[in-house]
């Protein structure tokens, strides 16, 4: 590779179950989508602010990111833009519903292939699954090396990235060769606010779909401007194989679902007698808050 | 995830007034820059949209990193490090933040990489980032030096400076000096031309100098040797970079901590002349001082917002005899008192800056190509109306930023004198707001001939002439009343004052202080009828207030004789 010139993003819009309400769950015990707002995945954010300083530091390279959900998730692609992303690409198709991580590192992997990116970078793990596999997933199947927990990008060059990796009992420097996977921990740098000019500019873009059903004014204003074109990829754009996509692709089974639904109670008072408290401590344990 | 624009819907509202569609007319000129400027807008309606936008990322700043770190900047303050300043590092980190947005050069016009919002909007942010942290906002609301810079200098020097501006750089006016505070006439600064170098050189010291480190310096400064008045005054751009000032020291204040106000040494500083020889007080600071007191209006008016929900907030946790101690009525009074104050500065702010935005546009474009009469009318009808609401606008805010900053402390009672919350920051803060950019008793001596002239008393009219809903109408009556008190109280004191010099000074501030209860009272109705929901009971707070205040005022000058000016001599 002479030089990256193309970076990556991989982010995910996601529920926001940082502060869940009565509400959050379905009687079904499934996440109450409609009640909860869809938000830009926290840790996608650091991501594509490294990745934003991976460009300011090339200062040639673009940014684009890539997100697999339903229409509204170009909400994040457009983020993405207001914060200083040059563009995106929507995956988006019946074909995927249903994905576990395994089938949704697969889309991914068919389109970054497609993309052809130097550099891919994603948040360490998303709040609605916290499953951090996907990152590390789609770095195996492109057979590329990958640098988890990253916290701090040190240096790029065109051949290899200097990352500072934020481990549970310290820190570690590893330098990677490029093209590469790095996914980014939250306690990397916070992402940078949207751009007054960027978000003035970029307001109107849409992803193909979207652009269908806008009025023929918006449909011109947005046919004359390059730059407001999200691209959209249907499953076919990215030559998947039909079967490893969706519920189809998905091998995780979902055994049982506990709805535990949070009630506020009355206090409970004890006695000091030994009795009462070894009863309270049979009771937590036998809820697995304790033990 | 705090966000100050869209958890205030007042703001929202103000940005949605009729007036908008006219200064967005004026300011985009045809929407000409669309063809050129990918972030110009197509009409009015995606200007608005793209105000609407850029608001919230301020409100998303203000929420996010601004005031989390006004304790922080408070506790810290600036440091003198080789004779400059060194911020506190929340400013640094706030600055940062508000550059990463790319909010520098909010009203310049995009030749300049300015984001060409009106004054309006740039009064919000104002509003926002001092609701915030209050001394920060000294420091960011600078950046309307470049405002004069862009009315008065010539291209070359617009073209060096202002995109700087708009990149994030900081901006200071540096004016008063040990002797010369109210009274700028007697700047001493020198400036003298050097001819080898082809520049002016300064010499002399400054004080009192907000954020007088900043990159851009608008410096007031005697080029005219031997003269001693304001003719001999000229003003000049210092540019940091050139070198030449040293910051002697930082002044230890009550509030605004984060704020350097600074004593300045100019040294051969080299600098550029601004405009006109002789005209730096008389035409320039003028107009640099009503920005600046508008800026000052638009800071008082986040403060009150930021100390009337600090009050609000803890009337509703704090339990004493078994109940939220909102539940008790005179807590509830000062409450509501202080919630019509802030609506009504918000108002008066709001109202002023619209009629500024049309003169100032007018005025821009007269430079470009002769108004037709039509426009002189327009742009000389807004500039009286801006010239006689801008001394109202700060004198209203900045007292009322210090009552409602007083009562929030009284809602805490003891824990509210304690250093633990942060309504005895926004108390200390408020302080300054009725002093500086001319003191309320200055304001008084900008506003008399308002009511002389009868700037005042023919807005009233206009007011009483819009239409009012039903709710409204028994308030709208009252302030025909009050107009007619004040129109009475008026003609007293001219009478006499033509027989007793000084009368007319003596009761000029009560005189001033009728005028503006009035016009705040209708402006309240106005939103009163137009959002019932939301402005009714404000609006019926603010004008039983209002109506005491002007019966205090009136009953003092009607029983207040000739001779009460030798009493008070």
């Amino acid at each position: 590779m002479e030089k990256v010139t193309k970076i990556v993003v991989m982010a995910k819009q996601v529920p926001d179950t940082r502060n869940v309400g009565k509400d959050a769950m379905t009687p079904e015990g499934t996440v109450n989508r409609a009640a909860l707002a869809a938000i830009f995945n926290p840790e996608d954010l650091n991501a594509l602010e490294m990745a934003l300083q991976m460009k300011d530091r090339i200062g040639t390279a673009t940014v684009h990111v890539l997100t697999m959900g339903p229409q509204r998730a170009a909400d994040v692609i457009r983020e993405a833009m207001f914060r200083g992303a040059d563009g995106g690409y929507l995956l988006s198709g019946r074909e995927f519903a249903g994905s576990d991580t395994l089938a949704t590192s697969y889309a991914l992997a068919c389109a970054l292939r497609k993309i052809n990116p130097d550099i891919i970078v994603a948040g360490r793990q998303a709040i609605d699954g916290d499953t951090a596999q996907v990152g590390p997933q789609v770095a195996e199947k492109l057979a590329l090396p990958q640098v988890t927990y990253a916290e701090e990008l040190l240096d790029i060059n065109s051949t290899q990235i200097t990352i500072k990796r934020r481990l549970e009992r310290g820190t570690e420097v590893v330098i990677s060769p490029l093209p590469a996977v790095i996914t980014v921990n939250s306690s990397a740098k916070e992402c940078r606010p949207r751009n007054a000019k960027r978000v003035m500019k970029f307001k109107y873009a849409l992803a193909t779909s979207e652009l269908a059903t806008a009025d023929d004014k918006r449909k011109a204003f947005i046919d004359e401007r390059d730059y407001l074109h999200i691209v959209e990829f249907s499953a076919a754009d990215v030559n998947p194989d039909p079967e490893q996509l969706g519920l189809s692709g998905s091998p995780t089974k979902v055994k049982k679902i506990e709805n535990v639904v949070f009630q506020a109670k009355e206090a409970k008072t004890l006695s000091a007698e030994d009795a009462d408290i070894e009863a309270l401590m049979q009771e937590l344990i036998a809820s697995h808050t304790l033990g | 995830m705090a966000n100050f624009y869209t958890d205030n819907k007042d703001l929202q509202y103000h940005l949605s007034h009729p007036l908008m569609k006219r200064i967005i007319e004026l300011k985009e000129r045809n929407f000409a820059d669309a063809a050129e400027y990918d972030y110009a807008p197509q009409d009015v309606e995606d200007a608005l949209d793209s105000y609407h936008r850029v608001l919230e990322i301020v409100g998303d700043v203000c929420g996010e990193v601004l005031a989390p770190n006004a304790e922080g900047v408070d506790h810290e303050g600036p440091r003198v490090v080789n004779d400059h300043v060194e911020y506190a590092s929340g400013t640094v980190r706030n600055l940062e933040a508000l550059n990463a947005a790319g909010l520098g050069g909010m009203t310049l016009p995009r030749r300049f990489d300015g984001l060409n919002m009106p004054v309006t909007c740039f009064a919000m942010a104002n509003e926002m980032v001092a609701r915030a942290d209050a001394g920060f906002e000294n420091i960011w609301g600078l950046q309307d030096c470049a405002e004069t810079i862009n009315e008065f200098a010539t291209e070359e020097i617009k073209a060096k400076f202002l995109p700087r501006v708009s990149a994030g750089e900081t901006c200071a006016m540096d004016l008063t000096e040990p002797d010369a505070g109210s009274d700028l006439g007697a700047v001493m600064l020198k400036a003298t031309w050097d001819e080898a170098a082809g520049v002016w050189r300064l010499n002399g010291c400054k004080r009192f100098i907000t954020n007088g480190d900043g990159d851009i310096s608008l410096v007031l400064a005697r080029t005219e040797e031997g003269t001693k008045d304001a003719r001999g005054l000229s003003m000049l751009i210092y540019d940091k970079r050139d070198g030449g000032v040293k910051v002697r020291r930082i002044e230890n204040k009550l509030g605004i901590k984060g704020s350097p106000t600074c004593e300045l040494v100019f040294n051969n500083a080299p600098a550029v002349l601004v405009g006109d020889r002789k005209m730096g007080l008389i035409k320039y600071v003028m107009s640099l001082m009503n920005a600046a007191r508008l800026g000052i209006a638009a800071q008082s008016t986040g403060l009150c917002e930021a100390a009337y929900r600090e009050a609000l907030k803890y009337a509703a946790e704090r339990e004493q005899f078994g109940k939220a101690i909102n539940e008790f009525a005179a807590v509830r009074e000062m409450l509501k008192n202080m919630e019509a104050k802030t609506l009504a500065s918000r108002a008066m702010l709001y109202e002023t800056a619209r009629f500024v935005d049309i003169y100032k546009q007018l005025t821009h474009i007269s430079h470009d190509r002769s108004l037709d009469p039509e426009e002189r009318s327009e742009m000389k009808f807004y500039n009286r109306l801006a010239d006689g609401f801008t001394p109202l606008a700060k004198m209203f805010a900045s007292e009322y930023a210090n009552e409602v900053a007083y009562d929030s402390i009284q809602i805490h009672g003891g824990s509210g004198y304690m250093k633990d919350y942060a309504c005895e920051r926004l108390y200390r803060d408020a302080r300054i707001m009725n002093i500086y950019e001319g003191t309320t008793q200055l304001q008084v001596v900008a506003a008399i001939n308002h009511v002389t002239k009868g700037t005042y008393l023919e807005q009233m009219a206009r007011y009483e002439q819009e239409p009012r809903s039903e709710a409204t109408k028994a308030m709208a009556e009252k302030l025909v009343e009050l107009r007619k008190v004040y129109e009475q109280v008026v003609e007293r004191v001219e009478t006499i004052d033509k027989e007793t010099a000084g009368y007319k000074e003596l009761h000029s501030r009560r005189l001033v202080e009728i005028a503006g209860y009035i016009i705040l009272s209708h402006l309240m109705l106005r939103q009163a009828t137009e959002v019932e929901a939301d402005y009714l009971n404000p609006a019926k707070i603010f004008v039983k207030y209002a109506a005491k205040k002007v019966a205090e005022a009136a009953s003092y000058i009607n029983s207040s004789e000739a001779s009460d000016v030798e009493l008070f001599g």
